[in-house]
């Protein structure tokens, strides 16, 4: 449906792409995770014609983005991260002059507005100006709007930006329904993991590289067993001690935590604290995630590739602190 | 399993205008949901015919034509080429607003030939600027201006082509553009010198030699003559009327294409 070889893309100096490939399936929801700056806005611009690539191709039902933009456009639905809907005119008048861009007219459309409003729960509001509806229902609109034309593919970026987490759970159950219902083929692009989880399949780009791709579970299997992550004072000797004693790759990670991967997690605790008495403050033991994923492929934490990122984890941490 | 009816067939393909008139009428529907916008389009009229009724003197000396000449006579096409001329490129500051509010996404991933977008866009901003034209022409009669109904449909024609094209240079500035401030600045570079330089103020005869060059060259010269010949047929129009509008339609179809190629150029470079 989907079909990426080697995409590159340059902005000026700076690599957004370098060199991705991967085909998405018929009626699949295909993830693209990445913290900001990995370069999926970069593949969501390029895959919905709003740019073109450096170098390589990039392909929709076989019609390629650079050499027939029109024959992707017919097919493909989008929905922003943005804001794309006209908040001074309706519900139903934004539909209606979407509907008009793709050609479709007279009762068809009409027939087809009422419905999309309808499944998007905004019918009662068809009349009033999209400027008095709250995020959710203007993000229900934009999701209207993409899909008004039928298209076998839809692209979002980012679709849950800004929505509480029941708007969140209805959008990807609706997602859900779309790809099995009407076999629509959905690329969405996130940087949640709880996001990612949800998906089919999905590719994990870090400064643009493609290093991982696959389904959730297949991506997780790749870690051997459970990870243990250990607070100490003494980071970098504890991690050369642990190496040497029980011969398994202990890496501190780029917040000063020690994490190392073994089967059976909580059996190995105890060895591990007797053996470095009041070296550890404390213990963590878990199921792998996709962060670790992440992690294993690229070295550091998810949230570590950007100022942002950085930000956002300092948040989550000091959360942590308050349980 | 399609639990809806296909209202559209991607396979199936036609060139349609449809999407321009869909584009233009949301452009006038935005102007009348914007009630400051509809009391600037009815006020500024209204205020320059008292400026021009109360104000202005009697005689005016017209060095082209060696005559006596009522300065109103002079003025009022100016004046009304001057309304147009604002109000048309200003249109298009909303082709920014589009692009800050995240429409012109909308349209940009939508299969639609890029001249039909221009199109939509050029003509809804060209019908405002004729509006706003025509109203002030309304007034006429109250400043002791009078036409016939024939002389009123060619002054509609000839406000509608210098619209259409300053619409069209309008689009070409505003399309790379991503604030109005600077578009603002780019634009009074173009609309003051044009002013100027359209015959509004003084006729092309009676300028210096390479001032009456930029003024043959000024496209809102010959809308400007147009309208003075049409509307005072006593003042000797430059030139004929056949003339004027066929320059008039040469630029303004040059400023489309033109308009066209900045807008369907696509690049490395995020569209939007």
């Amino acid at each position: 449906m989907i079909h990426i070889a080697n995409l590159r893309h340059q902005y000026g100096e700076r690599a957004a792409l370098n060199g991705v490939s991967f085909d998405v399936r018929r009626a699949e929801i295909f993830g693209l995770l990445g913290p900001n700056g990995s370069g999926k806005t970069t593949m969501f611009r390029i895959l919905s014609t709003l740019m073109l690539p450096t170098s390589g191709a990039a392909e929709i039902l076989g019609h390629d983005v650079t050499r027939d933009p029109d024959g992707v456009r017919r097919r493909i639905g989008v929905v922003f991260q943005s804001r794309s809907i006209d908040v001074k005119l309706s519900a139903e008048e934004n539909l209606f002059h979407v509907g008009h861009l793709f050609g479709i007219t007279g009762a068809p459309l009409k027939k087809r507005v009422a419905e999309m409003l309808e499944r998007v729960s905004l019918a009662d509001r068809a009349k009033d100006l999209a400027e008095s509806f709250s995020g959710g229902m203007q993000r229900r609109l934009e999701l209207a709007k993409g899909l008004l034309h039928h298209p076998q593919v839809l692209l979002l970026d980012e679709p849950t930006t800004g929505l509480d987490p029941g708007a969140r759970r209805d959008l990807w159950q609706y997602l859900a329904l779309l790809r099995d219902q009407e076999g629509v083929t959905i690329l969405v692009t996130t940087h949640l993991m709880e996001e990612a989880e949800k998906c089919d399949r999905l590719a994990i780009l870090s400064h643009g590289n493609l290093v991982g791709l696959g389904t959730p579970s297949e991506l997780r299997s790749e870690i051997g067993g459970d990870v243990i992550l250990l607070d100490a004072r003494e980071p970098q000797q504890l991690a050369a001690a642990i190496h040497q004693r029980f011969q398994i790759d202990a890496t501190v990670l780029d917040d000063g935590r020690v994490r190392m991967e073994r089967a059976g997690g909580h059996r190995f605790v105890p060895d591990l604290v007797e053996a470095f008495p009041g070296e550890i403050d404390s213990v963590s033991v878990s199921k792998p995630t996709l962060e670790d994923v992440f992690i294993r492929r690229t070295g550091h934490r998810f949230w570590n590739e950007d100022a942002a990122g950085v930000e956002q984890r300092a948040s989550a941490s000091a959360k942590k602190k308050k349980h | 399993m399609a639990t809806t009816t296909a209202a559209y067939n991607p396979d199936k393909t036609s060139f349609s205008l449809m999407p321009a008139l869909s584009l233009w009428r949301r452009e006038v529907v935005r102007f009348y949901r914007n009630m400051s916008r509809v009391v600037g389009v009815v006020a500024s009229p209204l205020l320059f015919w008292i400026v021009i009724g109360a104000g202005f003197g009697n005689n005016f000396h017209n060095a082209a034509t060696g005559t006596r000449q009522n300065y109103l006579d002079f003025f009022f096409p100016g004046a009304l080429m001057m309304i147009v001329l604002f109000t048309s490129v200003f249109a298009m500051m909303s082709l920014i607003e589009d692009r800050n509010e995240g429409f012109l996404l909308t349209v940009l991933v939508a299969p639609v030939h890029r001249s039909v977008i221009v199109l939509g866009k050029v003509l809804g901003g060209t019908t405002l600027a004729t509006l706003q034209g025509v109203l002030f022409l309304v007034i006429a009669p109250f400043l002791g201006v009078h036409f016939g109904p024939l002389q009123f449909v060619l002054v509609v024609v000839d406000i509608f082509l210098c619209s259409f094209a300053l619409t069209s240079l309008g689009f070409m500035i505003a399309w790379p553009m991503d604030s109005t401030s600077g578009f603002h600045a780019i634009i009074n570079l173009f609309l003051i010198p044009m002013w100027l330089l359209s015959g509004s103020l003084f006729p092309v005869a009676s300028a210096s030699p390479w001032m009456a060059f930029l003024m043959r060259i000024n496209p809102m010269t010959y809308g400007t003559d147009a309208l003075r010949g049409l509307l005072f047929p006593a003042s000797a129009p430059e030139f004929s009327l056949t003339h004027s509008f066929a320059i008039l339609t040469v630029i303004a179809l040059v400023l489309f294409v033109m308009a066209f190629v900045v807008a369907n150029r696509r690049s490395t470079k995020a569209a939007a």
